[in-house]
């Protein structure tokens, strides 16, 4: 995690496009100016950071269904749960599944454990656009090389 | 086209908090409802789920905002019954228990 990036995920560890299955790790930073505010003598990682992490882990799952030609926002947090605390230096395991793809629209379900044990899950809702400019598509390219986006499933040509 | 709008009307009262006797065949639901783009997209899932089809609402807003129909067409809940009707229609023309 690069919390002052906005950078939630650090690796996919597993995309199965047929199956419309994500699996990501984020390594939580053992220090951050955030843990000084929240909470102070208690640092635990933001519930809110917790459901952006699960709602870019199902944007690049999204992303690779819909072949690098729309970019997904998000739109709906249902159902999220914080079961559990997330402290500085723990590792992530997060999972997103597709739920349900509209027109213009897609549901996951995620989900983010530790060690095994639950912490949090949500039902998230995207909507997704066209790329709205080069320069994003740019970035996400950039990005998804950084986080190990599986190759096969780049688009070519 | 009454059944498919009694279970339209049953999944807005139920998704949007409406009062289900407000809810008419002639009720726009953008104008009349008040719903929102936002609160349209849970009905819709709603309904993809119910009918088993796909609402394609990328396609209607554009014809909206290309001046090629209205949001009548569309929104009007008596006329959303039909639309829904002929998408289900085209469902089961297209499965392979019709083909011929």
């Amino acid at each position: 995690m690069q919390l002052e990036y906005f950078h939630l995920i650090d690796r996919i560890i597993d995309l199965n496009i047929g199956e419309k299955t994500i699996t990501v790790e984020a390594q939580v930073p053992e220090q951050n100016t955030i843990f000084e505010g929240h909470f102070p003598g208690y640092p635990l990682l933001p519930g809110v950071l917790l459901i952006e992490s699960m709602a870019q882990t199902s944007g690049w799952l999204l992303i690779a269904l819909m072949k690098f030609e729309r970019m997904p926002f998000l739109a709906m947090v249902k159902e999220a749960k914080m079961r559990g605390f997330v402290t500085p230096g723990e590792l992530l395991k997060v999972d997103a599944s597709v739920v349900h793809e509209g027109s213009g629209f897609t549901i996951t379900e995620a989900r983010i454990s530790v060690g095994g044990k639950p912490r949090c899950n949500a039902t998230l809702t995207f909507r997704h656009i066209p790329f709205p400019n080069p320069a994003l598509r740019g970035h996400m390219d950039a990005t998804a090389k950084r986080i190990g986006f599986p190759e096969q499933a780049m688009p070519h040509g | 086209m009454s059944s498919t709008f009694d279970k339209i009307a049953d999944i807005i009262a139920e998704t949007c908090d409406i009062p289900r006797d407000t809810i008419t065949p002639d009720s726009h639901a953008i104008d009349d409802l008040g719903i929102d783009s936002l609160d349209f997209l849970d009905i819709a899932f709603a309904i993809d789920k119910a009918f088993g089809i796909k609402l394609p609402l990328e396609k209607w807003t554009q014809e909206v905002n290309d001046g090629k129909a209205t949001t009548e067409q569309y929104f009007v809940l008596k006329n959303l019954s039909e639309r829904i009707d002929e998408l289900v229609a085209a469902k089961g023309a297209q499965s392979p228990d019709n083909a011929t």
